[in-house]
Formats: structure tokens, C-alpha cells, sequence
């Protein structure tokens, strides 16, 4: 049994999730910077890209490049799509960005209680209770 | 652990923030410091926000980062002259010159600099509830 299968989908997610929790924090940092473009990725997709690249690319010489765990944090930010752009050119919506925060916190905090589950699964088994 | 850097992004924003919450209470302070010459007229100053990207760099995709004051520029609009030739600072033709200073603007301006420190200071809570409950995975 491979401790990375029981723990699954959870650790992908959880690095994409903090990921993601510092592209908003910095979007609310940079709130009232001039010119600035609010950020953002899908996680979706980037979660689909983060577990194909699991396995990682296949050597067979010695001299091949080892490739690089592009999957997880390669993926592309976007800019968002401003609903009432200012006059300074930033396009940071400051509501918007506290809702998705607080929204990806609570989608974190899921994670670490579906991964918490898995582990008291895994210590009751290995005790046999 | 990733979720740390925001407490440093935030915690760039809080710095840059409270600069602008000073240059605020600075211009505030000095709303009536009337003087006799144009020249010695304090000017309204505001700080110059810019994104930090060199920091904080997860590869080829692009940069997070927090933010910093570039730089604190004074306002260009000229100073107010008025008559008063009863004033002891009053010049030659007996005129003062007041500071270029919009109260109303300085107001607007300091209540949306404590606000958003207090987002910042909202975020650093935030994830270090995420983290303390990282810290707790399989405590059972």
C-alpha cells in the first residue's frame, strides 16, 4: 500500500490551496496599488494538471532532464476580469477577493478534515481496535 | 510551508498601509501650519504603492508579492495665499500662505488605509487558522 494513494487527491489539493491563498493575499495586499491587475488561477484544472504530473516525466539515460514538478505550481495565472475597473488602473475588487479568500480557506480546511479522516482510519486499523 | 508567505504578503501591506496612515496624520497635523513664503509652505505629500514581485517567485507562471511604498510624492497645487496683514507671519504686503492640504480628502484617505490594514490583519488570522489546523493532522 502506497501512503501517497490513501492520502490521494488531499495533498495535491492542499498545495494548490495555499497556492491559491497567497495569489489572494496578494491581490488584497496590492488592493490600492496603481496598475495593478488582480490574479488568479482556475483550480480545477490545475488540480487535473497536478495529479497526471504525479508520476513524473520517465528517464532512461543517464543524461535525460529530469522534468520538473511544472503540474503543481506551473500552472498559468490569469487576470481577472474587473467589474468596475478604476481610474488608477487596478482591477482588485476588494469584496471579491475577501469572498473567494474566505471561500478557499474553508475549501483548505475541508481538505485537512478529509485527510484527518484517512489518518484516524489508518491508526485504528494499524491498532486493530 | 507555503501558507506562511502570507503573513509576509499581509504583513508588507500592513507596513505599507500604516506609511500611508502617517503621511495622512503628517498632513492632518500640519492642515494650518500657515507660513510667510510660498516656498516654506508645507505641501500635502501621499505615499506611491507599488507591487513587490522579486520576492516571492513560484516559477515561470508568475509572481505573488506583496506591496511597498515607492515613494511619497507632494502635491503640485499651489499654496492658498490670503490678506492678513494683522498676522505676525504675514509678509511684506501683508499676506500668509496656507498649506495645500484638503482635510476631506486626508479623512477619506486615512479611513480607507485603516481598513485595509484591517483586511490585512483579518487575512493573517485567517490563515493562521489554516495553519494551526494543518499543525493538528492526525492528532486523531
Amino acid at each position: 500500500m502506497n501512503l501517497n494513494n490513501v492520502f490521494g487527491i488531499y495533498a495535491n489539493a492542499m498545495n494548490l490551496r495555499t497556492h491559491r491563498a497567497e495569489v489572494l493575499a496578494t491581490n488584497i495586499a496590492n488592493a490600492e496599488t496603481p496598475n495593478y491587475l488582480a490574479r488568479d488561477f482556475d483550480f480545477g484544472s490545475a488540480l487535473e494538471g497536478a495529479m497526471e504530473d504525479r508520476s513524473g516525466m520517465i528517464t532512461t539515460q543517464a543524461n535525460h532532464i529530469q522534468g520538473g514538478d511544472e503540474g503543481l505550481m506551473g500552472q498559468d495565472l490569469m487576470y481577472r476580469l474587473p467589474e468596475q475597473p478604476s481610474i488608477d488602473g487596478n482591477t482588485v475588487d476588494l469584496q471579491t477577493e475577501r469572498a473567494e479568500f474566505t471561500k478557499n480557506a474553508m475549501q483548505y480546511q475541508a481538505s485537512v478534515r478529509f485527510l484527518n479522516g484517512k489518518v484516524s482510519g489508518l491508526l485504528s486499523a494499524i491498532r486493530g481496535e | 510551508m507555503s501558507l506562511l508567505n502570507v503573513f509576509n504578503i499581509s504583513g508588507t501591506a500592513m507596513s505599507a498601509q500604516s506609511v500611508r496612515l502617517n503621511v495622512t496624520a503628517s498632513n492632518m497635523a500640519n492642515a494650518d501650519a500657515i507660513s510667510s513664503s510660498i516656498d516654506k509652505t508645507y505641501k500635502a505629500r501621499q505615499p506611491v504603492f507599488q507591487t513587490i514581485l522579486n520576492d516571492f517567485n513560484f516559477g515561470d507562471s508568475g509572481t505573488v508579492g506583496g506591496v511597498r511604498v515607492a515613494g511619497i510624492v507632494e502635491s503640485q497645487v499651489p499654496a492658498s495665499k490670503e490678506y492678513q496683514p494683522g498676522n505676525p507671519l504675514a509678509d511684506e504686503e501683508g499676506y500668509i500662505y496656507r498649506p495645500n492640504v484638503n482635510i476631506i480628502e486626508e479623512m477619506a484617505n486615512m479611513i480607507a488605509a485603516s481598513r485595509n490594514y484591517q483586511t490585512n490583519v483579518e487575512m493573517v488570522n485567517a490563515s493562521k487558522k489554516m495553519l494551526t489546523e494543518t499543525l493538528g493532522i492526525g492528532r486523531g
